[in-house]
């Protein structure tokens, strides 16, 4: 069997249960000729910068022949291809770099082939940074390279974590390649993609009008390529995830600063993988810090926008992370509404989706008893990233697993915050129905002695006015109050309802309406 | 608040460049570690120069002092009302936040998050071998205290305030004197016992304060019926 030969096959791959590229008599050197034809055709339209061709290839074809040929298998290995591309470099690496995404979406890589995608992605990016690639390439394609390195980063810490059942082959392999999907290595080379691209630079230069970069989707029309400028923006995306696997969302969310998320039609949204990618981790990072009403605003603007272009994805190899990101965001907007009941800040046909999926379990969660805290638990453990541990294994016996414990530790200080809110869902309630109210009377109502509802008030405050990243108050209060001496005024932040909006709406449609019923011809 | 007010300003401006430039350098670690006695000794603050350390801790554990995590999380405190206290215990290990002075210095934050005033100071009482060490502690959280007493009262009565801020008797004369004479605080006689102090405006106690940023409608919403109205 040709396959005994394959160099991949010294460790065994056992992880998720996938198959095995090893086991099914795959031979890495046969080439079929619809693979010919496709790096053939690939490789011209990518010398010749047709982005529409390569995006239809990267986007179609792959994927097609993905499905006819390589359901179980690996591609055919860079070796057996390269002689039909002139044994271009960078080519290869691309080539190597999509050989091994297939390899990670439809079976186990063995620790081995964990090794080789991060020495790929090391030769890749290094290209990239020293400016002697001269490609454009889609951005779906330079999205899905950072947000596949990202996720091999976070496979492989999974994986290392799991320490109990490793071999001493595995161990070995381990503790040799130890610099192999190094955390400094991953963070160091999304910022380097950051610094060498000078995004940054070139996204305050729009800002004055002195550079085209959103305007043109990060294309470059001017013979130039778009490969360094487009993954050193997408990096900050990358960056932004990769801080909040690692429970740094402070930081995260300052290296999206450069991307301002409140305007549309940025670059990270041309592409649809990255504009759920961006939102969700930048709705959670505010979840966590208490900026509620941030997290509530833009986890509504993704998911209408979700609900809107969903049937035109359904074809899409992203569609089944399409729909998972989407249920994950509804719980995270459970969550971040049970704790900011600001409902009007959602949009209403989200809200109506929110009712159906949610609706029960939230009212559930207001009560803070045991089972409230159960499904905080649920719902955050269903919804959140999967964090990681970056350091390496002690290689002490006992062996133990250690994947779980970042994860715990993000879930038990979320419960804390929760716990922490447990009296001001009942305090929210009272004030509700009072325009003024003695402290005494709300004192007895809430059973509660004087200086614990003094507490519980300021509580209030203090949780629902975050400190912004850049140190400004923002008031996240949906009913908001005062004290003087002993009485307490309530203000009621009733949202005047924006008729002008309305009607400027319904303005619009009637006149398209009108248009349309004009174009109709009556025979 | 003196956060800023760091008297060896040079020092400040190069850890913090030395941050910017090598978020990800494992090489830093003990010019951090130096920056943050620093931050200690001359009353200044940098959460980014912090995190960046609890990082580079949480990528090498071996190499974390458990000493240097303690005045990070008492800075982290005086921080408050900012969220730090928690952004730092994001980073640090649960095994390590089972020790004594981590299990004390999470129950103090506690009682801050909760506006437990009492509890705090008295909690904080019994732990001065923790908090001590770092100067400005104690006014640190009473200006988190008067910021959450101004979120929420206009006029707070003498003995709620006190309590707060942990100040009693000729002491805290001398310091509403201060507070009267230099941030418009007024004493005023209550209708029942005592004193209020009437608390500065803010648009927290008095929300008719607050821009309401939902009226008027966007200019971008009016451009799109100008060609209907036309």
């Amino acid at each position: 069997m040709a396959a005994a030969s394959y160099d991949y096959d010294d460790a065994p791959g056992y992880e998720e249960g996938g198959p095995r590229a090893t086991d099914l008599g795959y031979d890495p050197n046969f080439v079929p000729d619809s693979v010919k034809t496709f790096v053939v055709h690939l490789y011209r339209h990518i010398r010749e910068k047709n982005v529409y061709e390569i995006h239809q290839m990267y986007e179609g074809s792959f994927q097609k022949l993905s499905e006819r040929m390589f359901k179980e298998s690996p591609w055919p290995s860079v070796d057996a291809v390269s002689a039909y591309v002139d044994n271009d470099h960078v080519f290869c690496l691309l080539y190597r770099e999509m050989w091994f995404r297939h390899l990670y979406a439809r079976l186990s890589p063995t620790l081995k082939q964990r090794i080789d995608s991060w020495d790929n992605y090391c030769s890749l990016f290094q290209v990239v940074l020293h400016g002697v690639v001269n490609m454009q390439l889609p951005n779906q394609w330079l999205w899905d390279m950072v947000d596949e390195f990202v996720y091999q980063f976070q496979s492989f810490c999974q994986y290392r974590a799991k320490m109990k059942n490793k071999t001493e082959q595995e161990i070995a392999l381990l503790k040799q390649f130890d610099q192999a999907w190094n955390v400094y290595g991953v963070l160091n080379f999304l910022q380097a993609l950051v610094e060498k691209s000078m995004i940054i630079q070139i996204l305050e230069q729009e800002k004055e009008g002195l550079e085209e970069f959103t305007a043109n989707d990060g294309y470059s029309y001017t013979g130039g390529s778009n490969v360094l400028k487009v993954l050193g923006y997408f990096s900050m995306v990358g960056l932004l995830r990769v801080h909040c696997l690692l429970g740094d969302y402070h930081t995260g969310l300052k290296c999206l600063q450069p991307i301002d998320i409140s305007q549309p039609g940025g670059v990270y949204t041309s592409v649809i993988g990255s504009h759920i990618a961006t939102v969700y981790h930048y709705g959670f990072a505010n979840l966590m810090l208490r900026g509620y009403v941030e997290s509530i605003r833009e986890f509504s603007k993704m998911l209408l926008y979700i609900f809107k272009v969903k049937q035109y994805h359904q074809k899409s190899p992203q569609y089944e992370q399409i729909l998972k990101k989407n249920e994950q965001m509804y719980a995270l907007l459970a969550l971040s509404l049970s704790l900011c009941p600001q409902v009007k800040l959602v949009a209403e046909d989200v809200n109506t989706q929110l009712r159906e999926k949610y609706g029960e379990k939230m009212m559930r969660m207001q009560r803070y008893d045991d089972e409230a805290y159960a499904l905080y638990d649920e719902l955050f453990s269903y919804a959140c990233p999967k964090f990681i541990t970056p350091s390496a294994p002690t290689f002490d016996e006992p062996l133990v697993n250690y994947n779980q414990d970042a994860y715990r530790l993000q879930l038990k200080l979320f419960l804390y915050e929760v716990k922490q809110q447990q009296l001001l869902s009942g305090v929210r309630s009272y004030l509700k129905l009072y325009s003024t109210i003695s402290m005494v009377k709300l004192a007895s109502y809430m059973e509660v002695d004087e200086p614990t509802l003094r507490s519980i008030l300021m509580t209030y405050k203090h949780k629902t006015h975050a400190v912004s990243v850049d140190g400004k108050i923002i008031s996240n209060a949906d009913v908001d109050f005062y004290i003087d001496d002993d009485m307490i005024h309530v203000v009621e932040t009733k949202s005047a309802k924006r008729y002008g909006d309305y009607f400027m709406r319904q303005i619009v449609k009637l006149e398209e309406m009108i248009h349309e019923v004009d174009r109709v011809k009556l025979d | 608040m003196g956060r800023e007010s760091s008297p060896k300003q040079t020092m400040a401006y190069t850890v913090e460049q030395l941050v910017a430039l090598n978020p990800y350098n494992p090489d830093i670690l003990p010019d951090l570690e130096a920056y943050v006695n620093e931050q200690v000794s001359s009353e200044s603050y940098s959460l980014d120069a912090n995190l960046c350390l609890l990082r580079l801790y949480q990528f090498e554990p071996e190499r974390m002092s458990t000493q240097i995590v303690a005045r990070i999380l008492v800075k982290a405190l005086m921080a408050m009302p900012a969220p730090d206290f928690s952004l730092c215990l994001f980073l640090i290990p649960e095994r390590v936040q089972m020790e004594e002075q981590f299990k004390t210095l999470i129950v103090l934050s506690h009682y801050l998050e909760t506006a437990r005033f009492r509890q705090f100071w008295d909690e904080a009482a019994k732990n001065r071998s923790i908090v001590e060490v770092v100067p400005g502690f104690e006014q640190a959280i009473q200006n988190y205290a008067i910021h959450a007493l101004s979120l929420t009262y206009q006029k707070v009565p003498r003995t709620v305030l006190a309590e707060a801020i942990n100040i009693e008797g000729p002491a805290f004369d001398k310091f509403l004197e201060h507070q009267v004479a230099n941030y418009g605080w007024v004493v005023e006689k209550s209708q029942g016992r005592g004193q209020v102090i009437v608390l500065p405006r803010t648009e927290f106690n008095h929300p008719e304060l607050k821009k309401s940023s939902s009226d008027g409608i966007p200019l971008e919403n009016i451009t799109k019926i100008f060609p209907i109205l036309g």
